[in-house]
């Protein structure tokens, strides 16, 4: 395990995620990995269990834990399962805009379904709008009882089971990414569908679909803060949520480092465990240096926001530091396992698929660049 | 209903240190865990107590140093209402008779009970006494090796393992089980268990406290003396003698003896 400064229930809870991981996920992942499809019955103890509610407030049935613990989550379910972490990241991601911008009552709905284990998910991305959020074509015309949304939605996780949807949508075509707002959509809604879940490389137990909305009727209560408001709210939720996927992509490195540990003691080449060659030695002492130092980048992340200042440039270092470090040591895992590393009968190419998408979602590692330049030369 | 689980702390290692000279474990700075087998004991008291919520009560008990106090929170967060911990200079290093003339004097101090839950074993030491040896202390009906029991009003039916099979006693309450890990699966903790247990109260009780005579407890009373421990050599596996009649099993063991020129 990494070493983080904890305290003694953060401790405790980190070693239950832990013991989770290693007795419910890393058993049967490869399986739910070539399956694509999610340990339904992993999910469900994980909810009774407390994970879906960490960082929820109290007054909304959560434990009101800090980001410093959901941090410490994220990243101990990813090492059992990066797919079956971004399940619960992807609906965290969906609260993060009500949270924000929401109403109580949008808050209370928000976190009845989520913390019990209901899915949510988070409707920016479009065919022709991904690093370019601000091109969406998705619109919500306003009538006279509320809105009617039309559009199609990609790449969306947990599209075809979340129970509530969080729509990006033009509402004033005249006014650019000003025009954009978000919507509140229960998935039961009339009018919305979903896609096929698509086959990914990695993250293979979390799903993801396209959303079509064809003339779906909501009310105005349904609108998330003010009209217009929907892409500030959108940027400031990716923000807060790199700093949980950064700490899945974490999870990732970590387990790349304990496989790499354990099998460069075990391989034996000309006579000698390869943990005896120096070549072996500094890769290894590579992927811990960066991998904590992607750990130490995240807490710093979520300490911040714990303190109410929620830097989106410290967010971004850590999202791309943390995903292509996931990337770079899970490779290097894989040409550790050599041959081995590069079959389905040894565990890391998986790691290596599933690090990927770390350099791609919730905004690309190119996008963290843009932000991270353009917060140092404003 | 009140149920009182016996539970032990046990280094979370196979690789276990023992002191040279007294032939006891070195438990400093070895992480500890609820020993497995009381996890299943655990598990079966809170299982009665989901039934019936409002009228049961789980009591965990241990003896050990203070730092046992950490796997009391443990049983807290997994759902146990209170935790005592018996500790106290003069109950170190005793052996299993010792451990269970404390721990009987400590349930005395409970005071009422209807059923008393310990693992089969502890698997730092293996020997699966203490259990046994509370009941016989506290003049209860025991019965070991519990691997499946139903409730009836005053009374228990429990499947109790066998080598070779089970059998099935009724038992009056109150009475001592013993659990092996066939009688259920533990739960995890839940978040908000470990973030009760923080805060939770959890008795400490020493020698005086619980009453014990102090000639009847530690090391010095320990009738067990270790004489010396060590690792023993891996035994080569065994053959089975399958099929055939039993004369024709006989035949081949005999030949295998000679061969081996045991006879």
């Amino acid at each position: 395990m990494g070493d983080y400064v904890m305290n003694d229930m953060q401790k405790r809870i980190r070693q239950l995620c832990r013991e989770f991981s290693l007795n419910e996920l890393i058993p049967t992942s490869k399986e739910y990995d070539i399956e694509g499809r999610l340990n339904e019955d992993a999910y469900r103890k994980a909810v009774e269990i407390g994970f879906t509610k960490i960082a929820w407030g109290k007054e909304y049935g959560g434990l009101g834990l800090d980001t410093v613990t959901q941090v410490m989550v994220t990243e101990e379910l990813s090492y059992g399962d990066a797919g079956f972490a971004n399940v619960m990241v992807a609906s965290s991601l969906a609260a993060r805009p009500v949270l924000m911008a929401g109403t109580e009552e949008q808050k209370q709905f928000m976190a009845d379904i989520v913390i019990h284990g209901g899915k949510a998910a988070f409707c920016l991305t479009e065919a022709n709008a991904g690093s370019d959020a601000g091109a969406i074509r998705t619109s919500a015309k306003k009538t006279e009882d509320g809105y009617i949304i039309n559009g199609s939605k990609c790449f969306i996780t947990n599209g075809p089971e979340a129970e509530v949807y969080i729509v990006f949508a033009m509402t004033d075509n005249s006014k650019g990414v000003k025009g954009i707002s978000a919507f509140l959509v229960p998935g039961d809604t009339p009018g919305v569908g979903h896609g096929a879940h698509e086959d990914k490389v990695g993250i293979r137990q979390s799903s993801a679909s396209d959303v079509i909305f064809q003339d779906v009727k909501v009310p105005f209560s349904a609108l998330l803060g003010k009209e217009g408001e929907g892409f500030k709210i959108a940027m400031k939720t990716l923000d807060i949520a790199r700093i949980d996927c950064a700490a899945a992509a974490v999870g990732i490195a970590q387990r790349a480092i304990d496989l790499s540990v354990k099998y460069a003691k075990e391989r034996k080449t000309f006579g000698k465990p390869i943990a005896k060659l120096q070549a072996i030695q500094f890769m290894i002492a590579d992927m811990e240096i960066q991998t904590e130092a992607a750990r130490a980048l995240v807490r710093q992340a979520a300490e911040l926001k714990d303190m109410g200042q929620i830097n989106s440039k410290i967010c971004a270092c850590a999202k791309a530091f943390a995903g292509d470090t996931a990337v770079r040591v899970a490779t290097d895992a894989v040409q550790i396992y050599g041959g081995y590393g590069y079959i389905r009968d040894y565990p890391v190419e998986k790691l290596m698929r599933d690090a990927k998408i770390f350099q791609i979602f919730d905004g690309t590692n190119q996008i963290q660049r843009v932000v991270i330049a353009g917060n140092m030369l404003k | 209903m009140r149920i009182i689980v016996c539970v032990k702390q046990v280094p979370d290692t196979n690789e276990i240190k023992i002191n040279p000279e007294t032939g006891t474990l070195i438990r400093d700075g070895v992480p500890s865990i609820l020993n497995p087998d009381d996890a299943n004991a655990l598990e079966a008291a809170l299982a009665i107590k989901d039934s019936c919520p409002d009228t049961t009560t789980v009591t965990a008990i241990t003896m050990g140093p203070p730092q046992a106090k950490e796997m009391l929170k443990d049983c807290i967060a997994m759902g146990a209402d209170e935790a005592i911990l018996l500790s106290d200079r003069a109950l170190g290093g005793s052996d299993t008779w010792a451990t269970s003339n404390a721990l009987a004097s400590g349930i005395k101090q409970i005071g009422s009970y209807d059923l008393i839950f310990a693992g089969r074993q502890a698997i730092d030491g293996d020997t699966a006494q203490v259990g046994p040896q509370i009941a016989e202390k506290l003049n209860l009906p025991q019965v070991t090796y519990v691997r499946s029991l139903k409730l009836n009003d005053d009374c228990l039916t429990v499947e109790r393992a066998l080598e070779n099979g089970y059998e099935i006693i009724d038992v009056k309450m109150p009475c001592l089980l013993t659990t092996i890990k066939e009688l259920n699966t533990p739960r995890y903790k839940t978040v908000q268990g470990i973030m009760d247990s923080e805060s939770a109260d959890i008795s400490v009780w020493n020698a005086d406290d619980i009453g014990v005579d102090k000639h009847t407890v530690g090391l010095k009373a320990s009738p067990t003396n270790v004489f010396k421990s060590f690792t023993p050599k891996p035994k080569g596996a065994g053959v089975y003698v399958s099929g055939g009649s039993p004369k024709e099993k006989v035949q081949i063991l005999l030949s295998a003896l000679e061969e081996k020129h045991v006879i």
